[in-house]
């Protein structure tokens, strides 16, 4: 009677959790939808504790306390500039629960687990090791604790690959002899160090690629669990994780112009190589703040590319009160929204939903390249390579062939800018040489500030 | 392998399935919100850990299940609340508050012409 309960409650959960994931197709319904999901989780927890197996609570109650302190404040007070570090925390937390689960699954059962559930549990353990150190590689570096550039040595794929082959290695002789303990915990050394050597040669502004392959392996890790201890909810749960994770690298590696190999073997931290196009001969037009504000005024269409810098400066607030008065003297403002602005996936969108920017004015990059041509002007603000015409037509360019967007296609281009410092990847912009583009110098949020005290006036 | 052992991988294949089928349709717009749903998510395996915790088998099997239990409710909880405070950002234009001067001088009025527009936002909203 408690067992049918028990799977009673996971069927239902499972059931939620794929309903919650459906209602994040569109935002209306996606936060309800979550609410079930959550109602879910609570179900599945209820029956696991009215199990026959389950004998003591003081140690459960305990973590549940513990974990629920340390959680409510990483729900309500991480700001979400900081979203991509706090993602790469709960990577951490998710993957270090399966693998002390599978640990504590080999510790009781050790050489009796049987070739297939040892397999499984190598597989938790292993994947669950590496998004430990990986994640907590990619939050030390997002939060700013280990430097954010690529540390990168002679031979680091050599070591990386030999690593990995002796941890592949190890993982099949332990399904063929579960008995050896030693290999199993030499196992999750080796995993361990593989994800800080992961992550190690990846720079900052990759962080979207590693953040998501991160989610996918955490998943797997927890589907893997599932598989140990014959639990079904687990392996759904984590098939879904593992699945949202898997298209969430795929569609960042794409908008990043990195091919999936790339992504998938970790090699994706190597240094572009610069382009050797300088701009030198060339010559930049600044414009005052009162004379952008003018061009703003008088606009029908303005789109606006917010870029990292722009959120680095805070200066999202400023973006919507601009926003609003060129709105005000008649124009109509949009936002297009690159895949990669910002440190994850989706981050710009949660950034200027913060800022109450509503959401059916942000534009993806396929729904927006149509309409520049229409647009008066184009506000670039502290974005730079997602703008670069060189992805369009210069084959020597790193950053050819990486979707872009249009902004040169408008009327007029407005780029605010603090100097004419290449972007990270340390490439020209030719599009700041273009004859219809202005530059506006200074911190994005003076900037704005400034032009929103201009537009007042106008 | 046993029968179990591929009910379970068609379990996960066919959810693997199902994922990918429903995650590819979640527009890049709620991309980050989705990170953090499917982490919540996958703070079931809190399951695991309730068990390897409260079974009474050893202490090495309680204390890791301890840790266990607290690292995944750090997720759980921290992961639905952060969840449902991103998406409670996400709003719809609502009725262009700098319009309805001109259009109506009195607020009754103003009100009515505000109210087809929401309607029609509605609308919009519901449809695929």
């Amino acid at each position: 009677m408690r067992e049918t309960f028990t799977q009673v409650t996971y069927l239902v959960a499972s059931v939620l959790f794929i309903l919650g994931l459906r209602s994040l197709t569109k935002p209306d319904t996606a936060r309800q939808g979550m609410h079930y999901a959550a109602i879910g989780m609570f179900l599945a927890i209820v029956g696991t504790l009215v199990q026959h197996e389950i004998v003591r609570y003081d140690w459960i109650i305990g973590g549940l306390i513990l974990g629920t302190i340390i959680g409510i404040p990483l729900g309500t007070q991480v700001p979400m500039t900081a979203m991509p570090q706090r993602i790469a925390i709960s990577h951490m937390f998710g993957a270090l629960a399966a693998t002390l689960v599978g640990i504590a699954e080999y510790w009781l059962h050790g050489a009796e687990l049987g070739t297939a559930k040892m397999a499984a549990v190598g597989f938790e353990v292993l994947f669950g090791a590496l998004t430990i150190t990986g994640s907590f590689m990619a939050f030390g570096k997002l939060q700013e604790i280990i430097t954010g550039r690529a540390v990168t040595y002679k031979g680091q794929n050599t070591v990386n690959i030999t690593l990995f082959g002796i941890t592949v290695l190890m993982f099949i002789y332990l399904i063929v002899h579960p008995e050896n303990a030693i290999v199993f915990y030499s196992m999750i050394a080796l995993a361990l160090m593989i994800g800080v050597f992961m992550v190690l040669p990846i720079g900052g502004a990759d962080m979207p690629v590693v953040i998501s392959l991160l989610n996918s392996y955490a998943g797997l890790a927890s589907a893997a669990t599932g598989f140990a201890i014959g639990n079904n909810v687990l392996i759904i749960a984590g098939a879904l994780d593992g699945a949202s994770g898997f298209i969430l690298s795929i569609v960042m590696s794409k908008a990043m112009n990195r091919s999936f190999q790339n992504v998938i073997f970790g090699a994706f931290g190597a240094a572009p190589t610069v382009s050797t196009k300088t701009a030198s001969g060339l010559s930049v037009r600044s414009i005052s703040a009162e004379d952008a504000a003018i061009q703003l005024a008088y606009a029908k269409l303005v789109i606006i590319v917010p870029g990292y810098g722009m959120a680095v400066a805070q200066a999202q607030h400023q973006v919507r009160e601009l926003a609003e008065l060129i709105e005000k003297k008649g124009g109509e403002v949009k936002y297009a929204i690159h895949p990669v602005a910002g440190r994850m996936p989706g981050h710009m969108n949660v950034l200027l939903a913060e800022a109450n920017v509503p959401y059916d004015r942000l534009y993806d990059m396929e729904e927006i390249n149509g309409e520049f041509e229409r647009a008066d002007v184009a506000l670039v603000i502290g974005a730079n390579d997602v703008v670069n015409p060189a992805a369009r037509n210069d084959t020597s360019s790193p950053i050819y062939g990486m979707p872009i967007l249009n902004a040169d296609k408008a009327q007029n281009v407005i780029v605010l800018k603090r100097s004419m410092n290449p972007g990270f990847a340390g490439i020209e912009n030719e599009l700041f040489y273009n004859d219809k583009t202005s530059l506006l110098f200074g911190d994005a949020k003076a900037s704005l500030s400034k032009l929103v005290a201009e537009m007042k006036t106008v | 392998m046993n029968v179990t052992g591929f009910m379970q991988l068609y379990v996960f294949i066919l959810a693997a399935f199902v994922g990918y089928q429903i995650i590819t349709r979640v527009p890049p717009l709620l991309h980050t919100p989705l990170m953090s749903a499917t982490n919540a998510i996958s703070a079931i395996s809190l399951v695991g850990s309730l068990v390897a915790a409260g079974s009474d088998r050893g202490t090495v099997s309680t204390v890791l299940g301890f840790v266990a239990v607290t690292a995944a409710t750090i997720n759980m909880v921290g992961g639905f609340v952060i969840t449902d405070r991103m998406l409670k950002m996400f709003r719809r234009e609502v009725t262009p508050v700098r319009e309805t001067p001109k259009i109506a001088p009195n607020a009754a009025e103003a009100v009515k012409a505000a109210t087809p527009k929401v309607a029609e936002d509605a609308k919009a909203s519901g449809a695929p």
